[in-house]
C-alpha cells in the first residue's frame, strides 16, 4: 500500500500518470439499459490510483447507474470497464466485489435487521475473516459512534450513522478503490463535513484512491482531485476539481445556492 | 382435563412436524419471495426416502437396533433430500429468477405435480407402511378414567426435532453462511455488492429447507408408519398456513405456527370433529390472509427492493 504525502490538498500527480499513464478504473463507450431506456449513453472515464475524482450531476442523470454497472448490476450493454488493467464487464458482481473494489451504494443500504457488528462483518464476507479484528478496530477509531451502536440493529440508526456505517462496511473488504454513492444525502451540515473528512483522511493518509458521487457539488469538487459532470448519460465536463468550480456552466448548474 | 392433557402432547408433536416443514416454507420465501408449492412434495419424497432407507437397513442389511438404524435414515434422508431439492431449484427455479412474478410459483406448482406422479409410478398408488418402531409408551397419570400417555415416539419426535431447530438456529445465527443468507434475504443486492455469490446463497437455502423437511418426513414416517404419494398435499398446506400464521419470513414465526396449527387441529379432532380437522386448518390460513396478513411474528413489509 503506496502512502502519498502532498503538499497541497487535491493536487497530486497520480502514479504513472506523467509516464504511460494506466488507470486504475478505465471505463469506455459505456452504455446502460434500462429496457429499452437508455441510462448511460456511451461514458468515458478514468480513475488513476490514489486520486479523489468525484462525479456530479443533476438528479437522474445517471451516476448511480454507472456506479452500479461497474458492479455489472445492471449490466453495461456496450463498452468496457478495466479495472487494474483487467477487464471486468461481464464479470459477475460477488466476483467484482472481491477485486478489492468496494462500493457504499445510493441509500446506504445498510442490512436493517443486523446489528451493526453484523453489518460490518458482512463487508469482512470475503476476505475470510483473516484480519476482521483489526479492521473492526480501524472502523471503530474513524468511527467512534459505530462502538457505542456495535449491538443496534443497523435499521434503527440515524441517517448520519448509517452513513458512517456504510461506509465502515465497505472498507472491511481493504479495498483499495473505494466508490462512494452521495454519501451527504439528507445528513445535516457537520456529519457531511465530518464523513467529507475521513474520506480526505483516508486518502492521504492509506492511499485509498476514491470516486465520489456528489449532488453536494461545491464539497465534491473542493475535495476531489479531478471531476466530471455527467448530464442525462453522457460525461458534458470534465476537469480539475478546481477548474470545474470555476466554470461558468458548473456554478449556475450545481453550486448557486447549493452551499 | 386428562383428555385436554393428552391434546396437547399429541399436538406438540404434530407441530413440531409442521413448524419443521414450515421452516422451509418461509425461508424460501424469505430470500427470493415465492411461495415453494413444492415443498410440501418434498416433505413426501423425504418420507419414501427415509421409507427405502428404513428397508435396506433392516431388511438387506439387518440392523436391528432400531435407534441406530433411525439416525442413519434420518441423516441419510437429510442428505438425498437436500441434493434432491438442490436439483430442483437449480432446473425448475434459476433458470426463471428475473422472468415475471408468476413464472417461478408456476414451475413450483407443476414440479409439485411432477414430485407427486413420479412417486406414485415409482413407488405404486398404494400406502406404503414400515414395520412399528419406538413403541412403548410412558402413562403419565393412571388409575382414572382416561390415561394421559406420552409414547416414546412422542418423546424421540419432540427431542429431534428441538435438536434440529437449535442446530438450525445456530447456523442461521452464528455462522459465515447464515449471516449471508440473512444477508441475501434482507438486501440481495447489497449482498452481492459485498461479494456474497447471492445464487449459491438461495441454493443453500433450499438445501436447508428440504434437510429439515427431511427431519419432517422421517419423523411423520416413523409417528403415522404409513405413507403415501399423495402426503405432500395435506401436511404441505397445513405447514404453509403455519408459515402464514406464524409471519411468512420469520423463522420463530415457523416454528410458533407449527405448534399452534398442531395444537389447533387436535384440539379440534377431540373437542368438536375428525372429520373437519383439515377445514379447521384451512380456515385459519383464509382468516390470517384476510385478517393478519402479517402473521403473528411477521413484520409490517413496507417495501421490498
Ligand atoms: N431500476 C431502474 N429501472 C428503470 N429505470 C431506472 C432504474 N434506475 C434508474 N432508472 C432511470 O435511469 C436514469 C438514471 O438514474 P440514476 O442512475 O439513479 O440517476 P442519478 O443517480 O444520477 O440520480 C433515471 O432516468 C432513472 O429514472
Ligand atoms: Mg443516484
Amino acid at each position: 500500500m503506496t502512502t502519498i504525502i502532498e503538499a497541497a490538498p487535491g493536487r497530486k500527480a497520480a502514479p504513472g500518470r506523467d509516464g504511460a499513464p494506466t488507470p486504475m478504473l478505465s471505463i469506455r463507450g459505456l452504455q446502460t439499459f434500462y429496457g429499452k431506456i437508455c441510462a448511460l449513453k456511451g461514458i468515458d472515464m478514468d480513475v488513476n490510483e490514489g486520486e479523489i475524482v468525484t462525479l456530479i450531476g443533476a438528479n437522474g442523470a445517471g451516476k448511480s447507474t454507472l456506479m452500479m454497472t461497474i458492479f455489472g448490476s445492471p449490466r453495461a450493454r456496450e463498452g468496457s470497464i478495466t479495472y487494474e488493467g483487467r477487464d471486468i464487464t461481464r464479470l459477475p458482481t460477488h466476483e467484482i466485489a472481491r477485486l478489492e473494489i468496494a462500493q457504499s451504494p445510493e441509500g446506504r443500504r445498510i442490512f436493517p435487521r443486523m446489528t451493526v457488528y453484523e453489518n460490518l462483518q458482512m463487508g469482512a464476507a470475503i476476505n475470510g475473516f483473516a484480519h476482521f479484528d483489526r479492521d473492526l478496530e480501524r472502523a471503530f477509531t474513524i468511527f467512534p459512534r459505530l462502538k457505542e451502536r456495535a449491538q443496534q440493529r443497523g435499521g434503527t440508526l440515524s441517517g448520519g450513522e448509517q452513513q458512517m456505517l456504510a461506509i465502515a462496511r465497505a472498507l472491511m473488504s481493504r479495498p483499495r478503490l473505494l466508490l462512494l454513492d452521495e454519501p451527504s444525502l439528507g445528513l445535516a451540515p457537520l456529519i457531511v463535513k465530518q464523513i467529507f473528512d475521513v474520506i480526505r483522511d483516508l486518502n492521504k493518509t492509506e492511499g485509498l484512491t476514491v470516486f465520489l458521487v456528489e449532488q453536494n457539488a461545491f464539497h465534491a469538487l473542493k475535495l476531489a482531485d479531478r471531476g466530471y459532470v455527467m448530464v442525462n448519460g453522457l460525461i458534458t465536463l470534465s476537469g480539475t476539481g478546481k477548474e470545474l468550480l470555476s466554470r461558468p456552466e458548473v456554478r449556475a448548474a450545481y453550486l448557486e445556492g447549493g452551499h | 382435563m386428562d383428555i385436554f392433557l393428552q391434546a396437547m402432547i399429541n399436538g406438540v408433536t404434530l407441530g413440531s412436524i409442521y413448524g419443521l416443514i414450515a421452516i422451509g416454507y418461509t425461508m424460501v420465501f424469505g430470500i427470493i419471495g415465492m411461495v415453494n408449492f413444492a415443498h410440501g412434495d418434498v416433505f413426501m419424497l423425504s418420507a419414501f426416502v427415509a421409507l427405502i432407507l428404513f428397508l435396506i437397513l433392516t431388511q438387506l442389511l439387518g440392523i436391528t437396533n432400531v435407534a441406530l438404524a433411525f439416525v442413519i435414515v434420518l441423516v441419510g434422508a437429510m442428505a438425498i433430500t437436500a441434493l434432491w431439492n438442490w436439483a430442483i431449484e437449480r432446473v425448475a427455479y434459476r433458470p426463471l429468477r428475473g422472468s415475471f412474478r408468476l413464472a417461478p410459483l408456476i414451475s413450483a406448482i407443476g414440479m409439485s405435480i411432477f414430485l407427486s406422479n413420479m412417486v406414485q409410478v415409482i413407488q405404486g398408488p398404494r400406502n406404503k407402511t414400515i414395520p412399528p418402531m419406538f413403541e412403548k409408551n410412558i402413562a403419565l397419570t393412571s388409575g382414572g378414567s382416561y390415561d394421559v400417555t406420552l409414547s416414546y415416539k412422542q418423546i424421540v419426535i419432540m427431542v429431534s426435532t428441538t435438536l434440529l431447530m437449535a442446530a438450525f438456529w445456530y447456523l442461521v445465527q452464528k455462522t459465515p453462511l447464515g449471516r449471508a443468507q440473512r444477508a441475501c434475504e434482507q438486501d440481495r443486492k447489497m449482498a452481492a455488492l459485498l461479494g456474497i455469490d447471492v445464487d449459491r446463497t438461495i441454493s443453500l437455502t433450499f438445501v436447508i429447507g428440504a434437510a429439515l423437511a427431511a427431519v419432517a418426513g422421517v419423523l411423520y414416517l416413523s409417528y403415522y408408519g404409513v405413507v403415501s404419494f399423495a402426503d405432500g398435499f395435506v401436511p404441505g398446506v397445513k405447514a404453509f398456513t403455519a408459515a402464514v400464521l406464524g409471519g411468512i419470513g420469520s423463522l420463530p414465526g415457523a416454528v410458533l405456527g407449527g405448534l399452534l396449527i398442531g395444537l389447533i387441529e387436535v384440539l379440534w379432532s377431540t373437542y368438536v370433529s375428525t372429520d373437519y380437522k383439515d377445514v379447521a386448518a384451512f380456515s385459519i390460513l383464509a382468516i390470517t390472509l384476510i385478517f393478519m396478513p402479517t402473521g403473528l411474528l411477521g413484520r409490517p413489509e413496507i417495501e421490498k427492493v
